[in-house]
């Protein structure tokens, strides 16, 4: 539901690396968004292609790499990928103890744009 | 045809609202000011509350208020009534409060003769829970009415709050909300959240609330 601020995030970031870096055109930016924001990818590059219209990030393709959802166990410490559905029931594949500490899951990165 | 080039970029998206957030947190260290930031689903109870507490709060804690609203100023009407300052942020549409809007709110109100403010954020389980608001403590209510399998559903809100209250348990008998399911998928996702059942308009258990909120001003103000 929060595409439209993050969209705008997205490309005053990406407009800034283009003009430092002489960008004629972006190709495609590389994003890492977490598996626990519930951003739908269709969304965002639907902004996207509206907010970067006239600019160089016209057209660009935003290529979504989901990264996983990572608890610690409060138990053992060991470290393990859960579903969002099973964050409520949360069972260490180690020890089987039933709580935890959120690793990662919540990330929201521009990792690298192709460009021309 | 041009050969493509590869520009790293490697930022936060969010950068500059944890920046300003960050901000928010240390101006208000300065000034003793604890900010609150509540959320939950509409309809759960969220002004009640507000209301509830500036009446038991009266004469021992100087509070304000900000009030998120989308586009109506009924809370922030509702609040000024009981005599308090309160400002209304209309965020035309979006769906949460970021810290910008936070920072407006903060510069209307006279922060520095206050010792708390309570910040209401849109109703909303999911947008309020991804944007830093530079609060102290994150409290969110959840409402009998709304069921038990909402940490299933929205699982990063339950797990950035310092307090969960559980609202209307005076509909406890009319539901098939199981409280002991509740807490253990709560505690399951984030094992140092405070709950607490309460209900607003019988006032059952807002003792219980008023005393933990006195309780982390104090800390907050270094009194305790």
């Amino acid at each position: 539901m929060h595409e439209l601020p993050i969209t705008e995030s997205i490309l005053k970031i990406v407009l800034k690396h283009a003009e430092t870096n002489n960008v004629r055109q972006v190709m495609a930016i590389h994003l890492q968004v977490g598996k626990l924001s519930d951003l739908e990818d269709e969304w965002i590059q639907r902004y996207f292609d509206y907010l970067s219209k006239g600019t160089v990030a016209q057209g660009a393709k935003l290529k979504i790499e989901r990264t996983p959802i990572m608890v610690q166990c409060n138990t053992c410490s060991a470290s393990y990928e859960a579903e969002m559905a099973k964050l409520g029931d949360l069972v260490c594949p180690a020890c089987g103890g039933r709580a935890g500490t959120l690793l990662s899951g919540r990330e929201y990165y521009i990792k690298e744009m192709e460009v021309q | 045809m041009e050969n493509i080039r590869l520009i790293e970029v490697k930022e936060e998206i969010l950068a500059d609202n944890i920046k300003q957030a960050a901000e928010i947190r240390e101006r208000l260290r300065k000034t003793k000011t604890m900010l609150l930031n509540l959320m939950s689903s509409p309809g759960s109870g969220k002004t009640s509350l507000i209301i509830q507490t500036i009446a038991n709060l009266k004469g021992s804690l100087r509070l304000g208020v900000i009030e998120a609203d989308i586009d109506s100023t009924v809370d922030a009407e509702k609040v000024a009534a009981q005599g308090i300052p309160a400002v209304q942020l209309r965020t035309g549409g979006f769906c949460h409060l970021d810290a910008t809007m936070v920072t407006q709110g903060i510069d209307a109100l006279a922060v520095s003769d206050l010792d708390l403010v309570i910040i209401e954020n849109v109703g909303n389980l999911v947008c309020p829970a991804e944007f830093d608001t530079g609060a102290h403590k994150n409290v969110m209510i959840l409402s009998v009415p709304e069921g038990d399998d909402k940490p299933l559903k929205y699982p990063l809100m339950f797990s950035i709050c310092d307090l969960l209250l559980i609202n209307k348990v005076d509909y406890l008998s009319l539901s098939d909300f199981n409280i002991a399911v509740l807490r253990k998928r709560v505690l399951a996702l984030n094992p140092d959240i405070a709950i607490m059942e309460v209900s607003c308009k019988t006032g059952s258990g807002i003792e219980g609330w008023i005393d933990w909120l006195k309780r982390e001003v104090e800390i907050f103000r270094g009194l305790k």
